[in-house]
């Protein structure tokens, strides 16, 4: 750190990101209570810890091999990429910069920043095949969607160098695809597979509603969501960094916060449109579902959603706008589908991630046309060809298909999901009798205590 | 002798890297939390398998309607 200003940038930079990290911690907690208040009474200890133990097993994995693939994988394969070894090689986990390093304050706040990223999309999946899928099962699809599918999308498309970007001018600011598009994708690959929970279908195929066990626990969640989704706003641009630091086409010294791909924006214009696309998010749920409360705390956050992948550069109108048309659409897509193809998706994750982010990445193609998608030369602009194939990638290609396949794999194996006995009498059976028989043992005992008394 | 590499912090901060313990040894330290990490799978799925094998036997009816109506 050579001078004031560099030191003190570094400095705030490092704070910035922890800053971040601590905020976005909100958004497990609130899956947690939204994956509990959701399931019933005899699955809520499994249901927590299965969410919880997401967390030590997408960090571990995201440290010996998720944080190399960001780095390395901007180019592979395509137009003639291959493996950056060498931009990798200060990222893996037996790099110096991996650890405890003066010479390096940046990478464990960055590596985090991205972390906590990788536990919302393995929680998105976690949510939506609550009560019937073996812990097992779903901590190796926690692993493969936390540490390695939504990196390699991450590399592709939300790099300033990802081959997405470079080729089909891909912009998505705040991960309507990087993360939401591809954990919903994921998420619908699992359930297909999964299958519904007992008594979500009539016999004649009409879909039971499975009501949350604690309404109020959802609530608390689904704000808590929104509040650490605010820290992943900040976490997902750089915040102070000078025209020279880019390197790209930006003339003048200016300096500015700019969005993943090194492009400009600022934290004034993401607040906008943040709060304008989670109200209208919020309004256009509350008139499609007839008041219905979940649905319309949900649509805050398809709302979200649909506007993150251009909310570095709307007018908050058109946040809002976007918003709500994406919610309307996700909202009769849930439905339509569950009809259709009969699928139980436990808290509508397939529908507020997959498809809101889906949507939201093919409206900004449109919205966005023609301007820049990075500061660098000879970089495609944004475009709604682009941006649909990137959708397509991000929902299919890489969430989709791979969550298919391996639930396939562990299906023929017979170690996707619990034993139907089981699902009858819950995952806490064993909890729950011990504790039943320990109250009764109790209260008999206090009884005979008081008559001996008498 | 310091297993991080200093003795003191009499130095110039801008010639400091690295400074936890038993610096050289990453690589083996990668392989023995990798280890870890898939013996941890190893055992977590061994263990819920005979769980739920018991739970299938286990269940008393009554107990389970009980279940059942508390939701």
């Amino acid at each position: 750190m050579d001078g004031n200003l560099d030191a003190l940038t570094t400095v705030f930079t490092e704070f910035y990101y922890w800053v971040t990290v601590v905020f976005m911690f909100l958004i497990h907690v609130g899956f947690c209570m939204y994956e509990v208040g959701a399931s019933r009474a005899r699955n809520h200890m499994h249901t927590l810890m299965k969410n919880i133990m997401i967390i030590p097993l997408v960090t571990v994995t995201f440290f010996f091999f998720g944080w190399w693939i960001y780095w390395a994988f901007p180019n592979f394969w395509f137009f003639g990429g291959s493996i950056d070894f060498e931009a990798g090689a200060a990222n893996l986990p037996w790099s110096e910069n991996m650890a405890t390093n003066l010479d390096d304050r940046i990478t464990g706040v960055f590596w985090a920043a991205f972390l906590l990223f990788s536990w919302t999309a393995a929680s998105i999946v976690s949510g939506s095949v609550i009560e019937r899928i073996r812990s097992s099962a779903l901590w190796v699809h926690a692993v493969l969607i936390g540490s390695v599918f939504w990196i390699i999308d991450a590399a592709w498309g939300w790099h300033y160098g990802g081959w997405m970007v470079q080729k089909l001018g891909y912009h998505d600011a705040y991960a309507s695809g990087v993360i939401h598009a591809i954990a919903g994708g994921y998420a619908l690959g699992v359930i297909m597979v999964l299958g519904p929970r007992i008594g979500k279908f009539a016999k004649d195929g009409t879909p039971r509603d499975i009501p949350p066990h604690n309404p109020w626990m959802l609530t608390i969640g689904i704000f808590l969501i929104y509040t650490g989704f605010w820290g992943f706003y900040a976490a997902c641009n750089v915040p102070a960094i000078s025209p020279e630091a880019i390197g790209g086409q930006i003339t003048g010294t200016t300096w500015t916060a700019t969005n993943i791909y090194l492009a400009p924006t600022s934290l004034s214009a993401i607040t906008f449109n943040f709060l304008m696309s989670l109200s209208g998010g919020l309004m256009a749920a509350y008139v499609v579902s007839k008041g219905d409360a979940f649905w319309t705390f949900s649509g805050g956050l398809a709302g979200i959603i649909t506007a993150s992948a251009g909310n570095d550069l709307y007018h908050p109108i058109q946040a809002m706008i976007i918003a709500a048309i994406g919610v309307v659409i996700v909202y009769n897509l849930h439905y339509w589908v569950e009809r259709k193809f009969k699928l139980d998706d436990a808290v509508g994750a397939v529908a507020v991630h997959g498809y809101a982010g889906f949507v939201g990445l093919v409206i900004s193609g449109f919205v966005l046309w023609g301007a820049p998608s990075s500061p660098y030369e000879g970089y495609a602009a944004i475009n709604p060809v682009g941006q649909f194939l990137g959708a397509v990638i991000m929902f299919f290609v890489l969430g989709f298909l791979p969550g298919f396949i391996v639930a396939k794999l562990q299906s023929m194996a017979g170690v996707l999901r619990i034993p139907e006995e089981v699902e009858l009498q819950g995952l806490d059976y064993a909890e729950h009798h011990a504790y039943e028989d320990a109250k009764a043992a109790i209260i008999e005992a206090d009884k005979a205590a008081l008559a001996a008394k008498s | 002798m310091s297993t991080i590499g200093y003795e003191s912090w009499a130095v110039d901060l801008a010639d400091v890297n690295a400074i936890y313990p038993f610096q050289g040894w990453e690589m083996p330290m990668t392989i023995i939390g990798v280890i870890f990490w898939l013996a941890w799978h190893r055992i977590q799925f061994v263990r819920e398998g005979q769980h739920l094998e018991e739970a299938r036997k286990m269940g008393e009816k009554e107990k389970i309607d009980k279940m059942l109506e508390r939701y």
